[in-house]
């Protein structure tokens, strides 16, 4: 048996914000931990997309020695307490564990997030811990400076893994706090900001400095960051320019993107309002329109501001991109789903506020080329939701802002950046990887490839110095 | 940190506030805002960037206090610092030698108009500007603007200053005494900021002439670099948004009731922070 993760109480969770599962205990660490059969060749790191050694680290929770576990993951992961959180290991390492013959993988994430927590130890001495090693190649590369655009999951791993390098890294951010989506978009009760802090503290301990409410593009350019003497320019800008349904209807008031609901939740915390200043208006039902994590999120956060919630999704419950946890959590808390349903226009009050959702029955046909059945309208199946709050979470899309002020910098047609095998854009020396690379993916999947990234930087300044020497 | 290096009162409510906060003002144009929390807890609030001095690295902000956040804001004093400032944000001005320009600004938009209407007379058109408010206190920086322009219009509502009556007033004089004239030409350009209703008017008025003109909207924003929408408005029949796409548009083309009912959304809580209301939750 898979030992059992403790949850808060689903009536009170309902009414706050805290965080919902409240990870191991020790005894229950230790007794998930034996049952790791600790394999030779390992699957599980093969898919874990920043490949951390997870027998290695489940076999010091085996032998309580926590701390050097976190240590273990560490050496590939620096955002472990965020990861064990909000990583699908579903798809991924518990994916690939071979007790899955038996339907019960470890449970790899849970254990991730109990070292994160309970090996924490002040920031002052994993500092010395990380900056002592690797000093051979730290004489290699003497303090250049590298700019990194955007601190969400990509440019947070790629800072920490350059700093780690030895390089002088400054990290931009255009909000007022750092973590990018860790920050703006998962809410406290699925990560607590308190462990955003703490890791966004780590990364600061390796020396990268954190400079937030500069807009690259337009507090400054490109042109700028060369000229104030950073011959390599990372950009982790993400995935924020929010889609909308393009219905009749969507500009009424309380009709929100998830990404202004969220941004307003979890970075402005409009939910503690007017403690704090941002409001976020929300009425006694709400749509929320969409089937992935952000849709949960969005849905979550207005049960807890006392609205009753339903989900729109115009498929059925197995193709919903959101992880299988976070749609049991919703339903055990009260969250129904409208599946097959499609919404085609919004109507309003007199006031213009929404009123009303109609949307139109949906059957699946054949698969489409994301290979799951396509949406099918059926005819005159019409019917409306009686709503006053509607919340759209059908997903982001690169943020244009900086690629129009770049004329340079090539994009694709769905606003992705172009890069090479190596991550350089079309610009020299700028390089690119996460959601602006790839379009909208997990949090994991960006680190994976901002540590990618990293050794491609690290590489690319490296021939540059020998080829200037 | 962004330090207030001078504080003055324009009239009884609108405050200017002198920011030092050198990489925005080394961008800034003419048109541009910045984002402003004050404190710990504030919102985010966007305010026009009315003056920078790229050689001392600062930036003025001109507001009137209407609620919470502005009063909030007001209340620092010079030496204080802004807790956070993100800017310069938004399209600038399309600037050039149109030939005759009319800026018109209402209340506060005054302020937002006076680095606008500088930019237009240096790129050498000839700049009429009118400017009104309720009463004659809320006319601000009219010696400035009378400096930059070849002419200056001033109304109030209740005729304490300038001629008695609305900004639109001047305006439609100007358009029919053109269109009873043979030998004069109406203007290549006009320019409006300030209240919903009153950008509303100046384009409607404009519209049977097919005189162009850019409004400066004003709608809700949060983050105000693109992520959220909050600030979306409708401009022919087109979801754009204000922060990014604007603040300017085509006057004709931009969809008023849409915007003014937006505005209302947070009516009730903002009556709520206004009165101190306890917390909810």
């Amino acid at each position: 048996m898979r030992a059992k993760v403790p949850q808060q109480d689903i009536k009170k969770r309902i009414q706050n914000f805290f965080e919902v599962t409240l990870g191991y205990t020790k005894k229950q660490a230790r007794e998930e931990a034996e049952r790791c059969l600790l394999c030779k060749d390992p699957l599980c790191v093969k898919g874990c997309p920043v490949e951390i050694d997870i027998p290695a680290f489940i076999k010091l929770i085996r032998e309580d020695k926590i701390k050097e576990a976190l240590a273990k993951i560490k050496e590939r992961n620096n955002l472990p307490a965020v990861c064990g959180r909000v990583c699908p290991q579903e798809e991924q390492c518990e994916a690939m564990c071979i007790l899955n013959k038996k339907k019960i993988p470890i449970n790899i994430g849970a254990l991730e997030r109990y070292a994160a927590d309970y090996g924490r130890s002040p920031v002052t001495s994993r500092e010395s811990q990380v900056t002592s090693k690797e000093p051979e190649t730290c004489n290699l590369r003497p303090a250049t400076k590298i700019s990194v655009v955007g601190s969400g999951p990509a440019g947070l791993t790629i800072a920490a893994d350059l700093a780690k390098i030895g390089y002088s890294v400054t990290l931009f951010e255009s909000l007022h706090l750092a973590g990018g989506v860790l920050s703006y978009g998962i809410p406290e009760f699925r990560l607590p900001k308190k462990i955003v802090d703490e890791e966004i503290a780590y990364i600061k301990s390796l020396g990268v400095e954190i400079q937030t409410n500069v807009l690259v593009g337009k507090t400054f350019t490109i042109k700028d960051l060369f000229e104030k003497g950073y011959p390599v320019i990372f950009l982790g800008l993400g995935a924020g320019l929010p889609q909308f349904l393009n219905i009749p209807g969507e500009n009424l008031g309380r009709v929100y993107s998830a990404n202004e609901f969220l941004t307003r939740i979890n970075l402005m915390r409009a939910y503690a309002f007017p403690e704090y200043r941002t409001p976020v208006n929300i009425g006694k039902k709400t749509a929320v329109i969409g089937g992935g994590n952000v849709a949960f999120d969005a849905a979550r956060c207005a049960l807890r501001l006392g609205s009753e919630v339903t989900i729109v999704y115009r498929r059925s419950e197995a193709e919903m991109p959101a992880r299988s946890e976070e749609i049991q959590n919703a339903r055990d808390e009260g969250i129904s789903l409208q599946l097959l349903s499609q919404p085609v226009s919004i109507l309003g009050d007199e006031h213009g506020f929404v009123k009303g959702l109609e949307c139109v029955k949906m059957q699946l046909g054949e698969c489409d080329n994301s290979g799951r059945p396509r949406p099918i309208m059926i005819k005159d199946s019409n019917f409306v939701m009686d709503i006053d709050t509607l919340i759209v979470a059908i997903g982001q899309t690169p943020n244009p802002l900086l690629s129009k002020a770049t004329a340079e910098l090539k994009t694709n047609p769905d606003g992705t950046i172009v890069v090479d095998k190596n991550f350089m854009t079309s610009i020299p020396g700028v390089f690119a990887a996460g959601d602006i690379v790839s379009g909208a993916d997990t949090v994991i999947a960006a680190m994976g490839a901002g540590k990618k990234a990293a050794l491609a930087i690290d590489e690319y300044l490296r021939k540059r110095v020998k080829g200037q020497g | 940190m962004f330090k207030i290096l001078g504080k003055s009162w324009l009239s009884k409510d609108t405050k200017k506030f002198v920011i030092n906060a050198p990489d925005i003002a080394s961008h800034t144009q003419a048109g541009q805002f910045v984002v402003i929390v004050s404190n710990k807890n504030s919102e985010r609030i966007p305010l026009t960037i009315a003056d920078c001095d790229r050689t001392k690295g600062t930036v003025s902000i001109i507001f009137q206090e209407v609620g919470f956040s502005t009063r909030e804001l007001g209340a620092l004093n010079v030496g204080d610092s802004l807790r956070h400032i993100l800017g310069p944000l938004g399209t600038p001005t399309q600037i050039e030698n149109f030939g005759t320009v009319v800026c018109v600004a209402g209340g506060v938009g005054i302020a937002e108009v006076l680095p606008v209407a500088r930019s237009f007379k240096k790129a050498g058109n000839r700049l009429l500007t009118i400017i009104g408010a309720r009463t004659k206190e809320s006319i601000i920086l009219a010696d400035e603007l009378k400096q930059a322009s070849d002419e200056l219009f001033i109304t109030t509502d209740d005729g304490s200053y300038g001629k008695q009556g609305l900004v639109t007033d001047p305006l439609k004089e100007l358009l029919t005494v053109i269109e009873k004239s043979t030998h004069s030409k109406y203007p290549n350009l006009v320019y409006a900021v300030g209240p919903v209703a009153m950008m509303r008017a100046v384009s409607e008025l404009t519209q049977p002439y097919s005189i162009r003109t850019i409004v400066s909207l004003n709608p809700i924003m949060v983050d105000a670099t693109g992520m959220c929408g909050s600030c979306r408005v409708s401009v022919g029949g087109k979801t754009l948004f204000g922060c990014v796409d604007g603040p300017e548009f085509d006057g004709h083309l931009v969809d008023f009731p849409e915007l003014e009912k937006r505005l209302n959304s947070f009516k009730e809580k903002e009556g709520c922070l206004n009165k101190n209301c306890p917390r909810k939750m």
